[in-house]
């Protein structure tokens, strides 16, 4: 089958890759593009219009789709698929209320350039949506973070990271939902982290991708 | 009345598997299950189970069960001595086991995990779905520890399987089918020919997030890392060392080191009763 070019393709908005006889992970040019594609893949599912898929795994540019019958037909499938951006209230949404408490809130008011009592304020500003899933059961990688407000990792991961730190690295906000070790930047601790991870709940994860998030500032209980 | 069995020997690594817990990847949950999965279907179909009812999934060294009520079982998988109390029994078969007597799964002769399934399951409560032990995430019960008890299900009324189907020997040699992608081209053509060319051991440092292997190092064509991308079971990971990590049932939901080519479902039975040592080589299909 040779598949008909028009003179000037414009730039390919994904790029289907193998992933064994069962798989397919579908790349994208950036974030947003990656949550709109896989915003249209729940669309279409939730619709009875995507044929049979295992498991639906977004990664940081990336939907990895696992469980497939036939990958390359599906792959021919989604490259002709029109896929509208995401609008602001796609999604559910969920609050986290935060203490700005963290360790690392003097070198992360440092990076950013302004005084320690001002990240909570700020980290609390912007909305957050859930890119995806990984490290641990229910740890979600959010994004929405503008770029000046992008941290690296600490140059030495900490042994333990307790259940419910607010953390930054790189792009990503997260909340650890239980304590492991971790390298990213601590800002602030969310009261009762319970909620993040539940596996007896229905919704074991609180954080599932696409969802969206704000931080909402509670005060110290001391 | 239901059957407890109490843990008298635990083993180097004793846990509870049954199908795993499929679907959940996306929350970060990895799928998790017997490693050796016809093993445990074999041995579950033997004292007519459900296929994917929890067995006990032992490594190298076996275990030592005894329970307080007359139960049958079917210790399959590895090759390894049985006894009851002291007495030969048979392996890959349904052994008889009275009240309170010794069940001894001994170490293995061959491969790596043997199964120990029990008439009506065991029976630890679920989580997600499956009684499965994740050690990359900790869901489900632990591995097992001396005087642990574990609680067994009813049998149900199916009939057990006759044992038409032959236990496969573990393999001498391990070959395993794959194909490329979906990072291959973060690869030299050189590390591309090693990779299903070159002559691989399976080292000792592999556990059930992954096969690890000894061999010459794979050379990328590009550096740095991969942003978190989903990883499938039987991804095989090129780690900064070069050297190739097949991802078995316990292997994270995502992961930021390229991944080379992809093993075939089918063949990881086969790799999870590959011992330390055995002789390695992937090839294209």
């Amino acid at each position: 089958m040779t598949p008909e070019h028009p003179a000037r393709s414009p730039e390919p908005l994904l790029e289907a890759r193998p992933a064994g006889r069962h798989a397919l992970l579908v790349e994208l040019p950036d974030a947003e593009r990656t949550a709109a594609f896989h915003a249209e893949l729940l669309r279409r599912r939730a619709a009875g219009t995507l044929p049979p898929v295992a498991e639906i795994v977004p990664g940081a540019r990336t939907v990895l789709l696992d469980g497939v019958r036939d990958p390359d037909a599906l792959a021919r499938r989604v490259a002709g698929w029109e896929i509208p951006p995401n609008t602001a209230d796609d999604g559910d949404a969920v609050d986290l209320p935060v203490r700005y408490d963290g360790p690392d809130l003097a070198d992360v008011a440092a990076r950013w350039g302004v005084a320690p009592d001002e990240v909570g304020a700020l980290h609390a500003s912007y909305t957050y949506r859930v890119a995806f899933c990984g490290f641990a059961p229910g740890f979600g990688y959010l994004t929405g973070l503008p770029p000046e407000r992008h941290v690296p990792r600490r140059a030495t991961p900490r042994t333990r990271v307790p259940a419910g730190a607010v953390a930054l690295a790189g792009p990503y906000s997260a909340v650890y939902p239980r304590a492991t070790p971790g390298g990213w930047q601590l800002i602030g601790t969310m009261p009762d982290p319970g909620p993040l991870w539940d596996p007896a709940r229905e919704r074991a994860a609180l954080l599932t991708p696409g969802t969206r998030v704000r931080f909402v500032r509670v005060e110290d209980a001391a | 009345m239901t059957v407890k069995l109490t843990t008298v020997r635990a083993g180097a690594l004793t846990t509870v598997q049954d199908a795993g817990r499929p679907g959940h990847a996306h929350l970060g949950v990895p799928r998790s299950g017997a490693l050796d999965a016809p093993a445990m279907r074999l041995a579950n179909r033997l004292l007519g189970n459900e296929p994917g009812a929890a067995v006990l999934e032992t490594t190298l060294t076996g275990c030592a069960l005894r329970p307080d009520r007359a139960v049958t079982v079917v210790v399959g998988g590895a090759p390894c001595p049985v006894t009851v109390d002291g007495r030969p029994a048979a392996w890959g078969g349904p052994v008889r086991v009275p009240a309170g007597a010794v069940l001894e799964v001994g170490t293995v002769t061959a491969g790596v995990r043997a199964y120990v399934a029990v008439a009506g399951g065991i029976a630890v409560d679920p989580v997600l779905g499956s009684r499965s032990a994740d050690l990359l995430s900790g869901l489900g019960p632990a591995p097992l520890r001396d005087g642990d008890v574990l609680p067994v299900g009813r049998p149900g009324a199916r009939a057990a399987a006759p044992a038409a189907a032959p236990w496969p020997a573990p393999p001498a040699e391990l070959v395993l089918p794959v194909r490329p992608g979906p990072r291959a081209d973060w690869f030299t053509p050189a590390a591309l020919r090693a990779f299903t060319s070159a002559a691989y051991r399976v080292s000792a440092q592999s556990n059930r997030i992954g096969l690890r292997t000894e061999g010459p190092a794979l050379t990328r064509a590009k550096e740095g890392e991969l942003p978190s991308e989903g990883m499938v079971l039987g991804a095989v990971q090129v780690p900064p060392d070069g050297r190739p990590v097949v991802f078995l049932h316990d292997h994270p939901t995502t992961g930021g080191y390229p991944v080379i080519a992809v093993v075939a479902e089918p063949a990881l039975a086969a790799a999870a009763q590959a011992a330390a040592g055995t002789p390695l080589r992937f090839t294209l299909g």
